[in-house]
């Protein structure tokens, strides 16, 4: 059985995504496709998708313009696993607020029940890599790679928390979407791609 | 997972660090260049005030570069070009949710420690500026804030990368409103690209040393870049953009995404242009959207456009040779 796995394409750092997933259904000698997805049309052929990390107010008034955010969020709800990477969890979040200019009215997808704070370790001066681990879905010592990155304050009940830095909430699971901090494209480790891959494909069986 | 062909390790710029109990290391590679890897796609405006940052923002910028004048009022006004006030940058950083960058004159290394302080996200290291040494850039690798500069061929990339650049935008000649400068470096870059890489691939590697030595770089990153062929780090392209249909254009010809200086907030219909770029930028190859943005301007409300050939101050040629 072929998964269909997608990228969106609207802005960002797409093309890393694209290759940590070909790396990963390489490694895990899954059948599957890994395309960059724009338009409603595309999306709606996936079994999985990755939000990327880029700036999180451009990819969501753009995917506002051509229909495909409302085209994720059916999706989503009916089931399909996401991966919102950095400025991809912003998207997933129901609000956001920036450490410095506050509250902020942005296009989201309304997914996550949370308090999220954008660039909340700082300007890029403060961007850092850090070691990490998401225990209870067995990855440990993950080099994190933080860029002007949004941590969740509070969650709801129905959040799993994968990770946390000191008080901050840095990786989130619930049901079918995850969302991290931090950016797993930017390294060689695998290990949150490949996870990824498998539950798009448990998701399908 | 990000090429980091060239990275220096022990680089004065890196600094480890604790985030309460927890080891951090900022300022390295990854994290410098994966900071440029997050506004591909995008468009970096030219701004100088708050409202223009706020109008940049809302038509969906990645991020916004502060100045105290449009490159083509720097042209008109004459004079030394300097770094804007920091008065004015820390008001848009207050205002704004996208990175902030600022320009510093070439080779002025106190500028820009002054904007690293500033906590600005990134630094231009701009011949938009009146050139402070004419010999030497600023050692990039100093820095834990990441710098971008300008190259009009693959030489001058790679020596901008080799003092520890984080990102390249190809130069076109900035406030003029005439993208041809921008058009001819992009197709230069990726001529010599295409040219290393048909090196590298028929394995002749004396050939490569000439290249190097040709470019006035290391052996090593000519290797790493004709391999992939491609820059190790983001490359923009820049200079004399003024429609949506200019910046589809450098998007098909491969760059990673577009600043726009004078050519917003020079014409008279700035809002709608800013979007209007915007939305090209993105959706570049879908020919009935751009279509859409170019209709979203009025050509009559253009900047005024400047013909090359004829300019007695030729921005492009500053820190060239270096």
């Amino acid at each position: 059985m072929t998964l269909k796995l997608g990228v969106l394409a609207i802005q960002g750092d797409v093309a890393e995504n694209v290759s940590s997933l070909e790396n990963s259904v390489s490694e895990l000698n899954q059948d599957a496709t890994v395309n960059v997805v724009k338009t409603p049309e595309e999306i709606a052929e996936l079994d999985g998708l990755i939000i990327p990390g880029g700036e999180s107010t451009t990819i969501g008034q753009l995917s506002l313009v051509n229909g495909s955010l409302k085209e994720i969020k059916q999706k989503v709800e009916s089931g399909m696993p996401v991966l919102g990477i950095c400025a991809g969890m912003v998207l997933l979040a129901n609000n956001a607020s920036d450490k410095v200019v506050g509250k902020i009215e942005q296009p989201l997808f309304d997914f996550l029940d949370v308090d999220l704070e954008r660039n909340s370790f700082g300007r890029q001066r403060e961007s850092f890599e850090a070691n990490i681990s998401l225990d209870s879905i067995g990855i440990s010592n993950f080099n994190g790679v933080f860029i002007r990155a949004p941590t969740i304050t509070t969650i709801s009940n129905d959040i799993e928390v994968l990770a946390k830095l000191n008080e901050k909430i840095i990786a989130i699971k619930k049901g079918n979407i995850i969302g991290t901090s931090f950016h797993p494209e930017l390294t060689e480790d695998l290990a949150i791609h490949k996870y990824f891959v498998n539950l798009v494909k448990d998701t399908k069986n | 997972m990000l090429p980091l062909s060239g990275e220096r390790k022990n680089a004065k710029g890196i600094i480890s660090d604790k985030i309460n109990s927890i080891d951090t290391l900022r300022g390295s590679s990854t994290v410098k260049r994966g900071f440029a890897h997050m506004l591909k796609n995008g468009v970096v405006m030219d701004v100088t005030t708050v409202e223009q940052a706020q109008i940049a923002e809302e038509a969906g910028a990645v991020s916004v570069m502060v100045l105290d004048k449009l490159p083509s009022e720097v042209r008109k006004a004459g004079g030394v070009a300097r770094t804007a006030s920091i008065r004015i940058i820390e008001e848009i950083m207050d205002s704004v949710t996208i990175p902030v960058m600022a320009k510093c004159r070439i080779g002025h290394v106190n500028e820009a420690l002054v904007l690293q302080e500033t906590d600005v996200d990134m630094i231009d290291e701009s011949e938009v500026l009146t050139p402070a040494d004419e010999l030497r850039h600023i050692w990039k690798w100093d820095f834990t804030t990441p710098v971008v500069n300008g190259a009009r061929s693959l030489a001058e990339a790679l020596r901008r990368i080799e003092e520890g650049a984080s990102m390249i935008r190809t130069k076109g000649e900035p406030g003029t409103g005439n993208v041809a400068e921008a058009i001819k470096h992009i197709k230069k870059v990726n001529d010599e690209l295409r040219t290393i890489k048909s090196i590298y691939d028929s394995g002749d590697n004396q050939d490569l040393v000439r290249m190097a030595r040709e470019f006035k770089v290391s052996y090593d990153i000519v290797e790493q870049t004709a391999k992939f062929g491609r820059l190790p780090v983001v490359n923009f392209a820049a200079g004399g953009i003024a429609t949506p249909a200019d910046a589809a254009y450098l998007m098909s010809l491969g760059c990673d995404g577009i600043f726009v200086g004078s050519g917003i907030f020079n014409s008279d219909d700035a809002k709608e242009r800013a979007r209007a770029i915007v939305l090209a930028t993105t959706f570049w190859n879908e020919s009935d959207k751009v279509k859409e943005a170019q209709k979203m301007i009025d050509e009559r409300q253009s900047m005024i456009g400047l013909d090359v050939n004829t300019l007695e101050l030729r921005m492009q040629d500053r820190g060239g040779s270096a």
